[in-house]
């Protein structure tokens, strides 16, 4: 009973700990214009009218959209790299684990600011010789999303018995493509969705490294944003806010199809934002 | 691909391992492993935790590569060939299904990789499931199934694709003991059936002995000895065996001439050409009797009754001689009379004794 009312009181504290900046900042972004003017949307209605915010992607425009398909490569490129990575580490070098592990965990020690001094002439030899695309920001993000990825990840692969697993469905047959896809894949599905998560959540937010290397996303346009007009640059943060929350629950119900239970869900909501929260806090 | 294909006539073909070895980092796992399987037999290996068993079975299913040696099934030499292209079937001692599917979809999961068409691969899953009594439970997940079910699916998936050798893995050692014992006897019902080679690991020596045509007692990553299950019992060929294989007491002597003189009496030697000197003569309980005669005098078979242990048609008597206990397995009606503390004579049948390793003869003789 005790511990019920200490997880309601944590619940509001926490609730009214994000909640009251957001109420806020949609409260400060629906102000009209001079004293006792009404209520209006007329700041929310604006965003569109900005190309760097949403018109189409060049190099130098529409930080939603580059922010989104950042986001979206990011996540899947990181996930790319690090399952088989961690399943082979697993399955045939055990003792490197906690070399791997903390060479992933570096990034968190690294302030983004010192990262970017190390990628700034990277980004300039790649935006010679290569492309120069603000969609090359993904090298940096993926370092930048491993530890999270990498910790989710961890704990999925923890849960299951991935030798014992795989050692079956080859002995069944399978090759290792079969063994990644068919075996290891739906039963880490939640953990791939919590890597996922983290990693959308950390590119939409990102500012520091883009702003640095010069290239205007999401966050810098906000900024830049915020010197001309104020009300239109909160409107967007708010609206950036709730489209990465509505991200995260409709890509948290995507893992459970329909032939599971509801429970199943509930359970899974509940594991994915617990693990999100000890992993956000680290 | 060719196991899967037809589906009467599975019949077992024979396994041999040539001189395999296997190092660890420092370990001999395997130091020269030679084991030659006939077709459709079934096999165990028995031996001690870390005597190299689960290495020789790995290196046969080609989950990890021999250092030296050649794995040869039904002719061919597959000792480069990779795991999933081996057609063996193999049961873990952990429990190894497939969390997202059910009984029925693991045992699919095999026969499709196999490319069985679909109505064929339900039929056969079914059968499977039927051969290993689960025929109720062939939607459930492998959390809704207990640990012994879960290997019945194990079984079945090992077995569906129809594999040259099946290769079974303590895979009862994580149940508890009655169902443990009614499995191993399935297990064994289920192989005769299918007729596939087969290749059990356990390190319990009433597992091995039941349920085996041939048993290999594993010794240090080689095989002290591999013989039906009666031989290995009653006529260990070495001592680790014998000790190992059954209770056995390990009594002080002094061998002479081909024969070992123990606590007063003389017993005849397995391997009669062994130097004289002292030695520890390994005596089986069953060996151990009553004397006949009911002076009970001082002497070195003399003492007295510790305890007895009711085992069904035999018990098994613990005796105190003064410097030691020996144990004495007698036919139940002789020991209902023998309670703790009663004072016995006991006497030794001649049969064939075997001398204890050097190294423990010296540490305590
Ligand atoms: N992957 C491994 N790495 C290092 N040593 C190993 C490995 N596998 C087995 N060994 C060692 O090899 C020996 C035999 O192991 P194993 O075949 O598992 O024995 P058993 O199955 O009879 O208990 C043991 O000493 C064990 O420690
Ligand atoms: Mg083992």
């Amino acid at each position: 009973m005790k511990l019920r009312i200490f997880r309601v009181v944590t619940l509001i504290a926490a609730g009214a700990f994000f909640l009251v900046p957001i109420g806020a900042m949609f409260e400060f972004s629906t102000r009209g214009v001079g004293e006792n003017s009404p209520r209006t949307l007329a700041n929310w209605k604006a965003i569109l009218d900005f190309p760097e915010l949403v018109g189409p992607l060049t190099p130098n425009s529409s930080g939603i959209i580059a922010s989104l398909e950042l986001a979206a490569i990011t996540s899947i490129a990181t996930l790319v790299v690090l399952v088989p990575t961690m399943v082979w580490v697993r399955l045939r070098l055990p003792r490197l684990r906690r070399v791997i592990e903390s060479i992933s965990l570096l990034p968190l020690t690294i302030p983004a600011i010192v990262l970017v001094v190390g990628f700034w002439p990277m980004y300039q030899w790649m935006g010679i010789n290569f492309n120069d695309s603000i969609l090359t920001l993904t090298f940096a993000y993926i370092i930048l999303v491993l530890p999270y990825a990498y910790r989710a990840l961890d704990a999925g692969l923890a849960a299951i018995d991935v030798k014992t697993l795989s050692e079956a469905a080859r002995s069944l047959g399978a090759g290792w493509p079969t063994v990644m896809w068919r075996v290891i894949v739906p039963n880490i599905s939640s953990a791939l969705l919590n890597a996922s998560l983290l990693s959308v959540a950390l590119v939409l937010g990102e500012y520091t490294i883009a702003n640095n290397l010069l290239y205007p996303n999401l966050q810098v346009e906000i900024v830049s944003l915020a010197r001309t007009n104020a009300g239109v640059s909160i409107a967007v943060a708010v609206a950036s806010l709730l489209f990465a929350f509505g991200l995260l629950v409709g890509l948290s119900f995507v893992g459970s199809g329909p032939r599971r239970q509801r429970a199943r869900v509930r359970e899974r909501l509940v594991q994915t934002f617990g693990r999100d929260l000890s992993g956000g806090t680290r | 691909m060719t196991a899967a294909a037809g589906t009467g006539g599975r019949t077992g073909v024979e396994v041999r391992l040539e001189d395999l070895r296997r190092r660890y980092a420092g370990v001999t796992a395997l130091d020269g492993l030679n084991l030659t399987m006939a077709p459709g037999e079934l096999v165990a290996l028995l031996g001690p935790s870390g005597c190299g068993k689960t290495t020789a079975l790995r290196l046969l299913a080609g989950l990890e590569e021999a250092d030296g040696g050649r794995v040869v099934i039904a002719g061919e030499d597959v000792t480069n060939v990779p795991a999933n292209k081996r057609e063996i079937g193999m049961v873990f001692q952990a429990y190894s299904l497939f969390p997202h599917m059910t009984a029925m979809q693991n045992v699919e999961f095999g026969m499709q990789l196999h490319d069985v068409g679909a109505a064929e691969r339900r039929k056969r899953a079914g059968d499977m499931l039927e051969l290993v009594g689960l025929s109720a439970h062939v939607h459930k997940y492998a959390n809704q199934l207990s640990g012994g079910q879960q290997q019945r699916v194990a079984l079945a998936r090992a077995l569906a694709i129809e594999p040259k050798v099946l290769l079974l893995d303590e895979p009862l050692s994580a149940l508890d003991a009655r169902v443990r014992a009614r499995l191993r006897d399935e297990i064994r019902r289920v192989q005769l059936e299918v007729g596939t080679t087969t290749l059990f690991v356990t390190h319990d020596q009433e597992e091995a002995l039941a349920i085996a045509d041939r048993v290999g007692v594993m010794n240090a990553g080689r095989i002290e000895q591999l013989g039906p299950p009666t031989t290995i019992y009653s006529r260990p060929a070495t001592p680790f065996v014998a000790e190992f294989v059954g209770l056995t007491n390990r009594l002080a002597g002094t061998v002479k001439g081909g024969e070992v003189e123990v606590r007063g009496t003389r017993l005849p030697l397995v391997k009669p050409d062994t130097a004289d000197g002292p030695a520890i003569a390994l005596v089986r309980p069953e060996a151990v009797t009553m004397a006949a005669d009911g002076d009970i005098i001082p002497g070195p078979m003399v003492g007295t009754v510790i305890a007895t242990v009711f085992l069904g048609a035999t018990s098994r008597v613990t005796v105190d001689l003064g410097d030691i206990t020996v144990l004495a397995q007698l036919p139940t009606s002789d020991a209902t009379s023998l309670t703790a503390g009663t004072r016995v004579r006991l006497a030794m049948r001649r049969d064939p004794v075997l001398i204890a390793r050097d190294e423990k003869a010296s540490t305590e003789a």
